[in-house]
């Protein structure tokens, strides 16, 4: 098969193509390998690529078919990691100074789950610096650029695996989402993200920024290609003290199933109106009208407190990353500034926290510093921790009446590359629709429903489902994304011409 | 004690955040911050917190916090003896190393 043809073909298809000999894993790998030479100094996706253990572990997978030994779904079937991953063979830097160039010294169970499902990991990707940001402009290592149109952001802050998976660079990728960082990267791209449930996915070896929010999950081209991923890295890890000790929920099988008729779907109000571009909303208002003509029930929806979901989310989220980073102190590993054999050891960690630490990621430690400071802690960070009932509350309730909710992923389409760099409260606007599911825990997703007419870029449609539901999202999601492929005549990504010229990334 | 406390509230959210106090939050935090950072993020900071002090508008009298996503109990396993790291593995990526200790600066000052 020919390199291009491999690099546009869904995960599931290329997996039934390497089982079926058809073609290799190491054919598959090289052919990605290739696309990334090809188009990475336009998108700058990757942070390391890995061609040698990339092309083994392929090897390895056309071995054991050889063999005779049963594959996996996914097996051979190349992938991107966000790099706060930890993986024994690659440098796991975080888009940081303070971890550049860092080895791990053992592999996060999810790095150890892929390895294991024959999935080939090619390298690992751009981020904002340890996931603080929505855009990949906080990355110390310069911002990745979305494939749709190279001056604007990919979202963030798994920007660099939403972008890879974006230019066909890989059919798979892997994030984590804080405050909405799979969703919004996935929803600006015009891809497929999904926040699993809390606890449904280890955060073993996920280099931690806030412990009670972050969840890795899977981002792909299709909803299918998602739900094979999400069921392989999901399922319960005594490593992680907080992995739900439950069945994966059939994911999957809800993928394949793909229909919405007699499903109740309830349209938060808050989640739309001011502030929305007005392209967001009218794709929105589409995709509901969608899911009615599919036979779905829809309503309206009140949850009066996710207008507070934003303000708890920067008080909790930088709580405790201002506890979190703590670690980083330059004795063990990491960076270590301005130890000339006379400065002491809290000189040394404050001369090597400010050198290795960038804007965003020290306005967030002080503001955490902050907000758990004796005498603020019941005006801040108390309160906060009250909001985040009221909107788990508020989840509650909602689900009382309908099986899933729906909102825009993002109040906007990607922004252009410099235009929030430096207003740290016009970024966190992004997050506005996809930070109430962090903060209460439930299983969220975002699934392409067209482009804004006024910039031609991608909109996201979210939906939302309760604690451990997460097969409702791919139940949903598949039967909005086959209704509107059908409608359109192609995939959506054909549409994307930011790479035209070189090689052609989606535009014919 | 809680229309007092509504009060405080009330004060605390008005209340700018000052240079100098920025100042001491970088100490404590082990940020050596430039005059010029010093400068740029006091402004935005007290913008930051002056937007989310709107969580003090909720109405949250006797709402229990919510520390977790999850209702979470302590998680208890067999103890059993696994491998750990040795000591080259947990020394490899070291900024000093010595003794097959981590090398650290002073701690303590000299007098």
């Amino acid at each position: 098969m020919a390199s291009t043809e491999l690099t546009r073909m869904t995960a599931a298809e290329l997996a039934a193509a390497i089982a079926s000999g058809e073609t290799s894993a190491v054919d598959v790998t090289q052919a990605h390998l290739n696309r990334i030479e090809a188009v990475d100094s336009s998108v700058h996706a990757f942070l390391h690529v890995a061609p040698e253990a990339a092309l083994a572990a392929a090897e390895a997978v056309d071995a054991r078919r050889a063999a005779g030994e049963p594959l996996g779904p996914l097996a051979g079937v190349p992938l991107v990691l966000k790099d706060l991953f930890t993986t024994t063979d690659m440098p796991t830097t975080c888009g940081s100074r303070i971890l550049e160039g860092w080895r791990p010294p053992y592999d996060a169970t999810i790095t150890t789950r892929l390895r294991r499902a024959g999935i080939v990991i090619l390298g690992k990707t751009n981020m904002d610096e340890f996931a603080m940001g929505s855009s990949t402009e906080n990355s110390a290592f310069g911002p990745s650029h979305n494939p749709w149109d190279l001056s604007r952001v990919p979202g963030g802050s798994s920007g660099g695996s939403s972008a890879a998976v974006t230019a066909f660079q890989a059919p798979l990728g892997l994030g984590t989402d804080t405050g909405g960082s799979i969703r919004q990267p996935a929803a600006v791209c015009g891809i497929v993200g999904t926040k699993p449930t809390y606890g449904g996915s280890s955060r073993y070896g996920v280099v931690a920024f806030a412990s009670s929010l972050d969840t890795p999950g899977p981002l792909a081209r299709n909803v299918l290609d998602t739900a094979l991923l999400h069921e392989v890295i999901s399922g319960h890890d005594p490593c992680d003290s907080t992995s739900i000790d439950a069945p994966v929920p059939p994911v999957v099988a809800a993928a394949r199933q793909a229909d919405v008729s007699g499903m109740r779907v309830g349209v938060v109000t808050e989640l739309g109106g001011e502030g929305y571009q007005p392209g967001v909303l009218g794709r929105f208002t589409e995709a509901v009208e969608l899911l009615e003509s599919l036979g779905a029930k829809v309503t309206e929806v009140s949850c009066p407190h996710f207008s507070y979901a934003l303000p708890a989310y920067y008080l909790i989220a930088p709580s405790e990353c201002s506890s979190n980073l703590a670690r980083f102190d330059g004795m063990r590993y990491g960076l270590r500034v301005g130890d000339d054999g006379t400065r002491s050891a809290e000189e040394v960690m404050s001369l090597t926290r400010d050198a290795g630490f960038g804007a965003e990621v020290k306005r967030r430690i002080m503001l955490g510093t902050y907000a758990l400071s004796s005498g603020y802690y019941d005006a801040y960070y108390g309160k906060a921790q009250q909001v985040r009932t009221l909107i788990a509350r508020d989840f509650d309730a909602a689900f009382e009446q309908v099986d899933v909710l729906v909102s825009p992923t993002t109040p906007t389409t990607a922004f252009p590359i410099g235009e929030r760099a430096d207003d740290p409260l016009a970024m966190y606007l992004a997050d506005l629709c996809t930070i109430p599911s962090d903060l209460s825990g439930n299983a969220a997703i975002s699934v392409p429903c067209g482009l804004a007419p006024e910039d031609g870029l991608p909109v996201g449609l979210q939906i939302m489902a309760p604690v451990l539901a997460d097969d409702r999202l791919y139940r949903v999601g598949a039967s909005v994304e086959a209704a509107l492929d059908q409608r359109r005549g192609h995939p959506l990504l054909d549409d994307a011409k930011g790479l035209k010229g070189e090689g052609e990334v989606g535009g014919k | 004690m809680g229309s007092d406390r509504g009060c405080a509230v009330d004060s605390l959210a008005s209340m700018p955040i000052t240079r100098d106090e920025v100042a001491h939050l970088a100490r404590l935090a082990r940020l050596a911050l430039s005059e010029q950072e010093l400068d740029h993020f006091a402004g935005q900071l007290d913008v930051i917190i002056a937007s989310v002090a709107r969580v003090q508008e909720v109405a949250a009298e006797g709402i229990p916090p919510t520390t977790h996503a999850l209702p979470i109990s302590n998680v208890y396993r067999d103890d059993v003896l696994t491998d750990c790291l040795g000591t080259r593995a947990a020394l490899d990526q070291a900024p000093a190393a010595e003794q097959d200790r981590f090398r650290v600066p002073r701690i303590l000052d000299e007098d």
